[in-house]
């Protein structure tokens, strides 16, 4: 088994009760609400249900007398009828109110728009105003309350069902081929949220994994400029890109800038600029890529990505190539 | 007025000796039981039929608590664990929960209504049959799927199997066949026994039995059997949807070829969601019926509870959107099924507060049946409470799909439904075999299976509100799931202990177990009056009832309860 790395990993919780955008909050407010109703009715009817049962408990199961007859009563029946009938109403009106709020939101008009394309088994992220495609880690700005930036997601998917969930930003949205829907996250602080896949979408639904970085207006202008950039051509590894290019790799990923345009595994243009890679399972350096590109089955057995069988030479040459796409 | 209650004078004193039977051979035996037509036989077939799968489902569960009960573990591959929750869940709801719950039906329904069998007896016996079929078909994929004979090759597209994982071209080989057809048999074999039991309680009830005086159980079966035409039908007709866009190409549910995959979840929870309820409506049949005796004392507000049930049977047929919240429906569809979800909670909390109030001011007997069925009260208050929370639609975007969800419906299924089993075993034992169950092993397998179910299904909500999804063969350490996953597991594994108690119990009993007499608890209902076991008419002669306990008007005409009607 391979060891985490520490620093990528260790943090964040992925708990409903540490919200940290507008959505989340709302959840969490209305879920309290929910989780006291509930308790206290938990209490009254646990409490009587033990009382009665301590109460009338009977021993000697052979000597009784039938205790009175009691064969109901209307005014009872009505009772428990009407007060759980108005606990519902409540809570119904106080549900729709959220529900309304979050599903009827406007949007504004600098809002960051994102289009989430779900794969088995990785996320695909393109910023259509902004030029970028990504894979797997999203970046976002912070959502000043002054100065609103909500990212707006319109979410797809090019296979399966699959379900959008990062627990501290909102709850979740399903992606569903031939169907467009939308979910928007405000981020209050800068920071890693993490998530992942909520919906069964075959053998790795358990690694595809979700990291959303909520940067500083700062270094989110910082990393979308980076973004832009065409990818890097550093003569020193031509050799690694020659491999690239003459292997498969060009049928399912894109650079930009060279004949690879394929769409059908992550963006790798900038590639190095990730923290992770297989979806967030392990540490982005250069043994792991090694170790995918040999046989993506050592991280995640089941990945679409076949093992490319290539000598420890090309193998060298093709992890040099791609740890230099910054 | 004794003699009014004709065919039933007396609850008579018998003779508890065990009656020497003439020794047969295993071959006729088999004959015997193959052949059958006889309601009591087939009940007690499908009760053996699926208390086989509990066992086959219960290694599948256990089997993935070990694998999750420490994260990376790698006690099985991903394609294994697929498999396992696969299986798991189809096995437990298609050839557990439905046909334990009709084998019971099949048994109690024409004693307690005082008829000689079944409505058709062989359309009965065909449904068990093609039932039966179902179950094997679906293991048979792991011998006859693909490959050399396919080993190990089982369906792993999830219990509610989504669209469009299981198009040819994300699912090839046989093994989703394998699964459809599975589904479909045993959905026919469902609906020709919900057929048979509507009709036997409509029509064979005896005489003086008036709807209004039948047991509490004959009108659970009869809103159940009702609602399997209504459900389980757009499952078939989905299955065979499924099975047309895999066979011949058509394009239901191929998203690559412009399908729908939302199609096949309205489908699948039209059926999926009212399955609950054919599920958990018979267990309140048990409870209904084994709380009252254990207290002594008349359910409390019968005309509600019928109300309730029926109410139960016709809201739930308009709730099955909940399973959709995160589907992206629109504000308009999640709000109305919010209230349609939550208003179901009013008819059920209808019933807990008239057991409750059964319970109040009776004498209370702990035996086995009634500890099961406080059992049933307290976890399905719980699993009511947290149904509450995930009907609230904004909650549901964060619970859904987690572990919370699946500790909810386990909740459901196994502390609320499972238990009432138990219960009902317990209780008709019995009558079925002439002879008691040990109480000793009966509190043993209580207590254990209680300390199991809370470490369970308590700590399993947790990771689920720590961001943990369900389905995932194995997690990321660090996010505080370590610990209650390594609970989860360790519960799991004491249920299991649990009932491999209860299963020693059933098969040591039936040679060892105290002889037990007619009428062992001293209850009202009419399958008490006939001999135990039941000869294979039934009654010597066609009761005829005055009210809603017959034997109760027996025992104590002094008082007879039609005083009250």
């Amino acid at each position: 088994m391979f060891i985490h790395s520490p620093s990528y990993f260790a943090q964040s919780s992925t708990s409903i009760f540490s919200p940290a955008g507008t959505p989340s909050h709302w959840i969490f407010t209305l879920s309290m609400f929910v989780l006291s109703i509930t308790g206290l009715i938990f209490l009254i009817v646990a409490g009587l249900l033990t009382y009665a049962l301590i109460r009338y408990r009977h021993r000697n199961l052979l000597t009784y007398n039938e205790p009175t007859q009691i064969y109901g009563s209307n005014q009872i029946e009505l009772a428990w009828t009407v007060i759980p009938a108005l606990i519902v109403v409540m809570l119904f009106l106080t549900a729709s109110r959220v529900i309304l709020a979050t599903q009827d939101a406007k949007k504004p008009t600098d809002a960051v728009d994102v289009v989430v394309v779900g794969h088995q088994f990785w996320w695909e992220y393109r910023y259509p105003k902004l030029g970028i495609v990504t894979a797997n880690e999203l970046h976002v700005p912070v959502s000043d309350p002054a100065h609103p930036t909500p990212t707006y997601l319109e979410m797809s998917s090019a296979d399966l069902d699959h379900s959008f969930w990062v627990p501290r930003l909102a709850g979740k949205m399903d992606l569903i081929p031939n169907r467009v829907n939308t979910m928007w996250i405000d981020p209050e602080a800068p920071g890693l949220y993490l998530g992942q896949c909520a919906q069964y979408c075959g053998v790795q639904h358990a690694k595809m994994l979700l990291r959303v970085y909520a940067d500083t207006p700062q270094e989110f202008a910082a990393w979308v400029a980076q973004q832009q950039k065409p990818a890097v051509e550093d003569p020193a590894v031509a050799e690694g890109r020659a491999v690239f290019l003459h292997n498969a790799c060009v049928n399912c990923h894109t650079v930009t800038g060279t004949p690879a345009n394929g769409r059908f595994g992550p963006d790798l243009t900038h590639l190095a600029s990730r923290d992770t890679i297989a979806s967030g399972a392990v540490e982005n350096n250069p043994d792991n890529l090694k170790k995918w590109i040999d046989n993506p089955d050592t991280f995640k057995p089941g990945a679409l990505m076949p093992p490319m069988h290539l000598n420890d030479h090309d193998l060298n040459a093709i992890t040099a190539y791609l740890t230099t796409l910054h | 007025m004794a003699d009014s209650v004709s065919g039933l004078s007396s609850v008579e004193a018998i003779d508890l000796t065990p009656v020497e039977k003439p020794r047969q051979l295993f071959l006729e035996v088999l004959y015997d039981w193959v052949t059958t037509v006889d309601h009591k036989k087939i009940g007690l077939m499908y009760i053996a039929y699926s208390l086989t799968f509990l066992v086959i489902g219960g290694i599948e569960a256990i089997v993935m608590r070990i694998q999750l009960a420490v994260p990376h573990n790698t006690f099985v591959s991903p394609e294994v664990f697929n498999r396992m929750f696969t299986l798991h869940g189809t096995t437990m709801v298609f050839f557990v929960g439905m046909p334990i719950l009709f084998g019971f039906g099949n048994y109690l329904v024409p004693l307690m209504i005082g008829a000689r069998d079944m409505a058709f007896p062989r359309l009965n016996a065909f449904s068990f049959w093609i039932s039966a079929f179902g179950g094997f078909l679906l293991y048979y994929s792991f011998i006859g799927g693909s490959g050399l004979y396919g080993a190990g090759s089982a369906p792993d597209v999830g219990w509610f199997a989504y669209a469009p994982l299981t198009a040819k071209v994300f699912s090839p080989g046989h093994s989703t066949d394998y699964w459809t057809l599975s589904i479909l048999l045993s959905g026919i074999g469902s609906i020709g026994t919900a057929l048979n039991i509507v009709v036997t309680i409509i029509c064979m009830r005896c005489p003086g039995m008036k709807l209004n005086r039948m047991p509490l159980l004959s009108w659970l079966y009869l809103v159940t059997g009702s609602m399997v035409f209504i459900a389980v039908s757009p499952l078939t007709a989905a299955q065979i949807m499924l099975m047309l866009d895999r066979y011949v190409g058509s394009h239901f549910f191929d998203t690559q070829a412009g399908g729908s995959a939302i199609l096949w979840m309205h489908f699948f929870w039209i059926f999926g969601h009212p399955e609950v309820y054919i599920l958990v409506l018979p267990a309140f049949a048990f409870a209904n019926e084994i709380i009252p005796v254990f207290s002594r004392k008349a359910i409390f507000g019968y005309p509600a509870m019928v109300a309730a049930s029926v109410g139960i049977g016709f809201i739930s047929l308009s709730v099955w959107a909940h399973h959709m919240f995160a589907v992206g429906m629109g504000a308009g569809a999640n709000v109305f099924f919010v209230f349609s979800t939550m208003i179901i909670s009013v008819p059920t909390g209808i019933k807990i507060f008239n057991w409750l109030a059964t319970i109040w001011g009776g004498k209370i007997r702990f035996a086995s049946p009634m500890l099961f069925s406080v059992g049933f009260l307290f976890q399905f208050l719980i699993a009511g409470l947290t149904g509450i929370m995930l009907s609230v639609a904004p909650f549901d975007w964060q619970l859904t799909g987690s572990y919370f969800v699946v500790a909810h419906f386990h909740y459901v299924l196994v502390g609320a439904i499972l238990f009432m089993i138990f219960a009902a075993f317990y209780y008709w034992y019995p009558k079925a075999t002439g002879r008691m169950m040990s109480e000793r092993l009966g509190k043993w397998h209580f207590w254990l299976m209680v300390i199991g179910f809370h470490m369970t299904f308590d700590f399993m909500h947790i990771p689920g509100l720590l961001g943990m999804p369900r389905r995932i063969y194995t997690y990321e350490p660090g996010r505080g799931w370590e610990i209650w996953n390594l609970i989860v597991s360790v519960g799991a594994v004491i249920q299991a202990i649990a009932t491999l108690i209860f299963v020693y119990n059933l098969v040591h009993s039936y040679y060892k177990g105290e002889v037990a007499g007619n009428d062992p608890w001293d209850a009202w209902t009419l399958e008490w009056s006939t001999a135990s076991p039941p000869p294979s008419y039934n009654f010597a002669t066609t009761p005829i009832v005055h009210s809603r306990r017959p034997l109760w008007d027996i025992k104590h005409p002094e008082d007879p309860d039609w005083n009250y009607e």
